[in-house]
């Protein structure tokens, strides 16, 4: 829990998923819709009402980051991208150096859709690019759309379009992937990438294809041991690439940050708009003092019906309590190099300190000195 | 012993109407018309049966034995019928044989005694059909059953001849001394070769082929025959009703309202109602309320005389006041009683322990239920760290300790651990120390954390079976490899025609408690049969095997084991709990220890990651609820030493393997 001091996290971040893909991937549970025809019209006038609604909500002043994810966003128009972002500007301060992010599938976008979604958003924009793999086999594996060329291609010209604000994804633990076979992948990527990398270890979800063939025998589940071995080299090659490992999966240089995915592991307040989004608010529109966990309607018609007829479709909303909040604040800091620093720890809990909780003899202590954790006073 | 089930069943099908127009007549003491029940009928002041009108000399007591699924329960059905005893109906198949075990395993759990009414050449005679349990788990009761007996029918199957159990039952009867009606039943079967079961039944019973009757149960022919040579060939018990009371208890059962009805055969003198008895046994006195004989349900009599065979009813509450092979006697005539009375004895123990905690309460009055039936079960409380509070109970066999863990899942609908199979081990103590504290010198062990030093003991032994094995020729030597390895030593070997053999070893008990009924089946495609009876008590190099994690002992999985079998079983052992216990922060070492010295170890590493997924805005609360499901599962988790152990560990070390 290394001490260090950043700015007052009381600015807010947006979240807006869209849940429509052309394809269904092997090993994605997302909430997603693989539809033949999406009327875009009447979806975007719900993500710009529902945007609306919930900055109001929550009363924030300023959005410090918006974050258009998966489905497959890059499928939407670049039109649909200005009109959230312009109905965030027009219910809150959106500064001109606010992170927007889209994530974008390198099966649909060509330079020239990459240009309309710049122009459609703010001059500094980031593209995150989910290519998960540089091998077409790995890629037929895990059922994506696009195979390794396209990817490389699409890589590039993102970087020209933004430059130092790209990033890529890949996924390792594929079954049936060597150690060396991932080196590889993960050198061809750094001859690729821009300045920041996210890499996941495959997780087996319940109702995805992938999992069915693991669990069914018809594909070999990776062994722990090559996993972490995985992990580590890919940790190693990046450090030695001059990448900060700032977050477990995340690793950037040149200060390439993503500031907005920090947010959620510094726990600060996001609102989630669209279908299935998540949130983390204080509703003080409403008269509201606790943060809450808020979850919209996860069907895209079901949701629409809700944000016409009450200009929000959250379908969940639970009140955190006090130590769910520090809990959260947790696990979610002991994932970042910074740890949970003593301030934002303060903000959340203004009693008692880090110091009066793990200080004390007991499980904290014992993982302080087997060197799991670190308490300094910074 | 008594696992009760039959009485209930007959009394089902007893209470539902017979098909009209089905052929079948009454016994002579039931009125015509009166086809209804029977029993609550009885029970209200019906003319009681005089029983004198079938004196000792038109009386004959016999026992139908037979391997397992060679037709005994068909037999005796056809013989009920055919004495009027039971309804003519289609529906007569088996129909002893209703608990889903005993359907499984082709096994009669619980016996069920009738007296059957048969006119031959004019003369009424009174057949008293005593059944016995079909396993050698029960070789006590099977013994006790035909110390009633004159006679057996010994039953063959025409297609598969001689089996193992068929050989156990022959010797049973054979030292019993009675008479033995070969039959060899399943002739209608396509491949039946009744010539080559004669053979075999001359070549190893040495029983002249003329003697063996053909029958098909199933299709009733020849039954009638067997009657008749029961009744030429089988001598009538002897003894004398002018002789003071003396009643064997071959079986009993437990009834909620009337308490416990004992099955008597009477060797000497007379019994009715309000005469004072007294059991040999636990010397307690009773007053008789009620005596009668079994059709098979109870038809109460004025009396019952020498030689015939029924029940008593006499204000006893529990089933272990009438113990099989008990004697009973007049209050002030003392007789000798009946030899070879033993109290039950359990051969194998195991755990048993409640799934879930909070069912502990369901699971003991459940058992207590259970046990109400069959006072052969042995229940002792028992705790472990990891499973939490449960029972010990012994079993008379592996067979019983089955059927007894079935009919809780089936008829209570309790689902429990049951940790594996362990035998009673003895020791002879050399430590005048330990003597005194005992107070005896052979002790038996139950629980390795009673095993005594090696230091104070002279030798410690340990329960042998004789098995017998029928098997067909090809496998023999997959057969013997596996006996060997089961530290068996080969007593006899047979062959009881060219194509089988019959194998006799001196078995360890438990190197056949566990799975070497499964691994011979196996082995020999289902058809080597395999049957063994009690060999006593033989010294056995003992030792006692610890396993630890990190260097610390785990009480719950210490084991008395053969020295031969250590590090092979330490190993397996290892094996097992280094896949079931989670791996942690840091390495372990899970060892196999005898005393100081390690036979076997497994190292489980250190955990390397566990949070690589991403975690963003949705994934947040999935994780969080993922945590908080961990932080649970650690409180539930037994530390031995700073390693967390989940329950889930213990339960598939010590769990009883049933799916090899």
């Amino acid at each position: 829990m290394r001490g260090q001091v950043r700015g007052c996290p009381s600015p807010i971040r947006t979240v807006c998923p869209w849940p429509y893909c052309r394809k269904r991937c092997s090993y994605c549970n997302f909430n997603k819709y693989v539809v033949p025809t999406v009327d875009e019209v009447a979806v975007r006038a719900c993500l710009v009402q529902e945007a609306r609604t919930l900055l109001r909500l929550s009363q924030v002043q300023s959005v410090t980051s918006v974050f258009f994810g998966g489905g497959t966003p890059s499928l939407a128009s670049p039109r649909t991208i200005a009109a959230v972002l312009e109905a965030v500007a027009g219910a809150a301060h959106l500064p001109v150096g606010a992170e927007v992010t889209l994530e974008a599938n390198p099966s649909s976008i060509s330079p020239a859709r990459l240009a309309g979604f710049r122009e459609a958003g703010i001059n500094r924009s980031a593209i995150l690019l989910p290519l998960q793999s540089l091998d077409d086999a790995e890629l037929r594996l895990l059922g994506r759309e696009h195979t390794a060329a396209e990817a490389r291609g699409a890589v590039e010209a993102a970087r020209r379009l933004f430059p130092g604000r790209t990033s890529i994804d890949l996924l390792f633990g594929l079954p049936g992937q060597s150690q060396d076979a991932w080196a590889r992948g993960l050198a061809a990527a750094l001859g690729l990438c821009d300045d920041h990398i996210s890499l996941y270890q495959l997780t087996l979800e319940r109702g995805t294809a992938l999992a069915a063939q693991v669990w069914g025998g018809t594909l070999p589940a990776p062994p722990q041991d090559l996993l972490a071995d995985m992990y580590q080299t890919a940790r190693a090659m990046l450090v030695a690439a001059g990448f900060r490992h700032y977050e477990v999966s995340n690793f950037a240089r040149k200060g390439a940050l993503s500031t907005h995915n920090l947010s959620y592991w510094r726990a600060e307040q996001y609102i989630g708009v669209g279908p299935g989004a998540h949130g983390r608010f204080v509703p003080r529109g409403e008269g509201g003092c606790s943060r809450e966990a808020r979850v919209q309607t996860l069907e895209p018609d079901a949701w629409m019906r809700e944000v016409r007829s009450q200009g929000h479709g959250t379908r969940r909303r639970v009140v955190l309590s006090p130590l769910e909040q520090l809990e959260e604040l947790l696990a979610l800091g002991l994932r970042t190099d910074e740890g949970v620093t003593h301030e934002r720890w303060g903000h959340f809990s203004p009693q008692l300190s880090l110091q009066a909780v793990f200080g004390e003899p007991g499980e904290a202590q014992d993982l302080q000195q087997q060197g799991w954790l670190l308490l300094d006073s910074g | 012993m008594a696992l009760v089930g039959r009485t209930a069943m007959w009394w089902a099908r007893l209470r539902s109407p017979y098909p009209t127009g089905a052929p079948f007549c009454f016994p002579p003491w039931r009125p015509t018309g009166l086809a209804a029940d029977w029993r609550l009928y009885s029970s209200r002041g019906k003319e009681k049966l005089d029983m004198s009108m079938y004196p000792v000399e038109s009386i004959r007591n016999f026992s139908i034995i037979a391997h397992v699924d060679h037709g005994k329960s068909t037999l005796a059905d056809r013989l009920l019928e055919i004495t009027g005893t039971i309804a003519k109906t289609d529906c007569n198949k088996q129909v002893l044989d209703k608990l889903q075990v005993e359907r499984e395993r082709g096994i009669t759990v619980k016996a069920q005694s009738a007296s059957l009414f048969y006119n031959h050449e004019g003369v009424n005679y009174l057949l008293n059909l005593i059944d016995t349990p079909g396993h050698v788990d029960f070789s006590y009761e099977v013994s006790r059953s035909l110390s009633a007996c004159q006679g057996v029918i010994l039953v063959v199957d025409a297609n598969e001849g001689i089996q193992a159990q068929t050989v156990a039952n022959f010797y049973l009867a054979f030292e019993a001394q009675l008479t033995i009606i070969p039959v060899i039943n399943k002739i209608d079967l396509k491949n039946a070769d009744p010539e080559r079961v004669e053979k075999q039944i001359e070549k190893l019973f040495d029983i002249s082929a003329d003697e063996c009757v053909r029958i098909s149960a199933k299709q009733g022919t020849n039954v009638e025959k067997v009657l008749q040579k029961v009744i030429e060939k089988i001598p009538p018990p002897q003894c004398n009703t002018a002789d003071p009371l003396k009643a064997l208890v071959f079986d009993s059962t437990f009834d909620h309202y009337r308490g416990v009805i004992a099955n008597i055969a009477l060797f000497g003198g007379e019994i009715q109602k309000g005469h004072k008895i007294v059991s040999a046994h636990t010397k307690k006195r009773y007053e008789v309320n009620e005596v009668g004989i079994l059709t098979p349900s109870e038809q109460p009599t004025h009396k019952l005389y020498a030689g015939q065979v029924g029940y008593v009813i006499a204000g006893m509450k529990e089933v272990t006041e009438a113990q099989i092979g008990d004697t009973l006697f007049f209050y002030k005539q003392p007789v000798e009683p009946l030899p070879g009375f033993k109290s039950a004895k359990p051969m194998v123990f195991a755990g048993m322990y409640p799934v879930d905690q909070t069912e502990y309460n369901n699971l003991k009055s459940a058992l207590e239920r259970l046990t109400l039936n069959d006072s052969s079960v042995t229940v002792h409380r028992d705790s472990s760290l990891a499973l939490g509070a449960g029972w010990r109970l012994g079993f008379l066999g592996l067979l019983h300790m089955e059927v007894f863990n079935q009919r809780l899942e089936q008829e209570y609908n309790m689902s429990v651990i049951l940790t594996a199979p362990t035998v009673p081990y003895k020791a002879v103590l050399s430590s005048a120390k330990l003597i005194k504290e005992y107070g005896k010198e052979e002790i038996t062990i139950i629980n390795p954390a009673q095993f005594p030093d090696k230091l104070s003991v002279s030798e410690y032994l340990e329960p042998t079976v004789l098995g017998t094995i029928v098997t067909p020729h090809e496998y023999i030597g997959k057969i013997i490899a596996l006996c060997q390895d089961r530290r068996a030593v080969q007593k006899d070997m047979l062959y009881m025609d060219e194509h089988r053999v019959m194998l006799k070893y001196l078995f360890p008990l438990n190197e056949i408690v566990v799975d070497f009924y499964d691994a011979l089946k196996s082995l020999s495609s289902g058809y080597a049969s395999f049957d063994y009876e009690d060999a006593g008590y033989q010294t056995a190099d003992l030792i006692k095997m610890d396993i630890l994690l990190n260097g610390n002992p785990v009480e719950e999985l210490a084991t008395i084991i053969h020295n031969d079998k250590a590090y092979a079983t330490g190993k397996y052992i290892c094996e097992r709990l280094k896949d079931a216990i989670p791996r942690q922060l840091f390495e372990i070492a899970i060892q196999a220890a005898i005393g100081k010295k390690i036979i076997a170890r497994e190292t489980l590493k250190a955990y390397r990651k566990n949070v690589v997924a991403k975690c963003y805005g949705g994934d947040i609360t999935r994780r969080m609820k993922l945590l908080k499901r961990q932080a649970e599962g650690k409180k539930l988790m037994r530390k031995i030493g700073n390693v967390e152990v989940p329950r889930d560990a213990f339960i598939r070390v010590l769990k009883r393997q049933t799916d090899k």
